[in-house]
């Protein structure tokens, strides 16, 4: 499969598939940090090093336990246009710290759920991403292929301080698990800042969708833990998993209780943005995202009908400034982009042919 | 619901408060948060760098500070120094984890919830320092059942603990 084909479809699993629980729960991740014995860490490595890292982890995923996993196919991102690059970060399937690195490159599997990069911060890291509410199989996942990479490299451990990465913030057991989630109505009844300034006391993390730095667009949340050493993986993946089956509860109840308390209110919102983007002619990236939000919402109370749930995770990928363009298969100014937004996403309410408000 | 304060506008801003023990629920309009100043919640969940907090932490912390300073500490392999270290943030290497020791492990009590690993171990290097964990847990179940009387259990346990010690030492 080239690159062209794996760019071209948006059949990423997590993107496709609706998940359990997937009204709240967008997707599961879990990544883990890895380094090879002996060989500085890539902020350090030269141009030899880095290659030399990336033909053990080739040789790794073609012929050892990996490969019964895979099938994977390299990509270095020096190969990959600067669009590429970034309908790679925007499928959640790289970190723009990889593009940023000299010599990274991302081995990935057709389905991509998995993805394990190469000379990122760390020299492997792992990724497994899955839709919907799936913490445990996605963990289970990371898990085998981490010891599949085993079987065939040695890797920087420590009795004491476990796998020894990059940054202090990993090491132990190198992982970060998380889940992201859509959160509307605990944002709109303001409940949002009193669950997640709790959230972090207990060891989580709580980011926007493009994590560090950036705004929770879109209503939508990425949970994770933030503590790496001192915790076995269980208990890291038991309390993420404690913790979302409460905002899990409690954004349930609040979109009952909301429903009941002020379904005008509510559906006058949802229908606005229905109405804005099914008509809008220019829209930018963040109101394309919040009034996502609000149909999402829509569709999941039954306000909106004929339009599958589908259409924020897609729509969120497909309307990102890299996507745009490499489906229009030329650069754009940020203007340019806006139109084409707004005419994809018109075009995508109308293809669900009996798309309407009850 | 209307706001409290203003009694005018939609409560849109919930949250309580608990001060020594006491519990208040507040329901305000944003117009009547923001005057109370608890907007400042808003700003809760903010994240800041990594990297910014790594650095912050370390100048903060005197114990850590005077360490770097006392000795110009580098990692014998990498040629990375603590100073580098505390500015980056990144080690260069596997081994900057012993040659900063001294200066890290504070560090590490305050960003992570200890210093010892617990968790998994590599399948095929770590045999030997899985048998350890092993044992260690097995005495630790031996003792507990040996203070309880429970003799049974504890001679079983005892038995199991020899035959993985007889394992490790081949």
């Amino acid at each position: 499969m080239s690159l062209e084909d794996y760019l071209a479809q948006n059949s990423a699993t997590w993107l496709k598939d609706d998940g359990p629980e997937s009204d709240i729960v967008i997707s599961s991740r879990v990544r883990i940090a890895r380094n090879l014995r002996g060989r500085v860490f890539p902020m350090l490595a030269t141009d030899q090093d880095k290659q030399e890292i990336l033909e053990a982890a080739a040789r790794a995923a073609k012929h050892g336990a990996l490969s019964r996993l895979g099938p994977f196919e390299m990509f270095a991102m020096r190969d990959l246009s600067e669009v590429d690059q970034q309908v790679l970060v925007e499928k959640h399937l790289i970190s723009p710290g990889l593009i940023e690195s000299s010599g990274g490159a991302v081995l990935l599997r057709p389905d991509e759920e998995v993805s394990i990069m190469v000379n990122e911060e760390d020299h492997l890291r792992i990724q497994c991403l899955l839709p919907g509410y799936q913490l445990e199989t996605t963990y289970r996942l990371a898990d085998q292929l981490d010891d599949g990479l085993e079987e065939m490299v040695d890797y920087a451990f420590d009795e004491e301080k476990g796998y020894l990465t990059a940054c202090p913030t990993n090491v132990g057991t190198g992982m970060r698990a998380s889940i992201m989630m859509h959160l509307p109505v605990l944002v709109m009844t303001g409940h949002i800042n009193r669950i997640l300034s709790a959230v972090t006391h207990v060891g989580l993390a709580v980011r926007g969708i493009y994590g560090e730095g950036s705004d929770a667009l879109g209503n939508l949340f990425q949970i994770s833990n933030q503590i790496t050493l001192g915790q076995t993986e269980q208990e890291i993946i038991g309390n993420l998993h404690g913790v979302a089956r409460q905002l899990i509860n409690h954004e349930r109840t609040a979109r009952q209780h909301l429903l009941q308390a002020n379904r005008v209110l509510l559906e006058d919102r949802v229908c606005r943005s229905f109405g804005i983007l099914a008509y809008a002619r220019q829209i930018d990236s963040k109101e394309a995202l919040s009034r996502l939000s609000d149909v999402r919402l829509g569709i999941d109370l039954g306000v909106i009908r004929g339009v599958s749930a589908g259409i924020l995770k897609e729509l969120m990928v497909a309307t990102q400034p890299g996507s745009l363009q490499k489906s229009a298969g030329h650069t754009m100014t940020a203007e340019e982009r806006d139109v084409r937004r707004a005419a994809l996403i018109r075009d995508r309410l109308r293809a669900d042919p009996s798309s309407s408000l009850s | 619901m209307m706001c409290e304060q203003c009694g005018n506008r939609p409560a849109t801003v919930h949250f309580t408060e608990i001060v020594q023990g006491e519990k208040n629920e507040y329901h305000l309009c944003e117009t009547c948060a923001k005057e109370k100043g608890y907007a400042a919640y808003q700003f809760m969940a903010g994240a800041f760098s990594v990297n910014q907090l790594l650095s912050g932490l370390m100048n903060l912390d005197p114990a850590v500070k005077q360490r770097a300073a006392s000795s110009q500490t580098r990692c014998e392999s990498c040629g990375l120094t603590f100073s580098q270290f505390s500015q980056i943030g990144r080690f260069g290497c596997e081994h900057c984890y012993e040659a900063f020791a001294p200066g890290l492990d504070p560090m590490l009590k305050k960003i992570q919830s200890s210093s010892q690993h617990v968790g998994k171990i590599p399948k095929r290097q770590g045999g030997a320092i899985a048998h350890r964990r092993e044992l260690i847990r097995l005495r630790q179940e031996l003792q507990a059942h040996i203070k309880e009387e429970r003799f049974e259990e504890a001679a079983r346990l005892r038995d199991q603990i020899r035959a993985l010690e007889m394992r490790v030492s081949e």
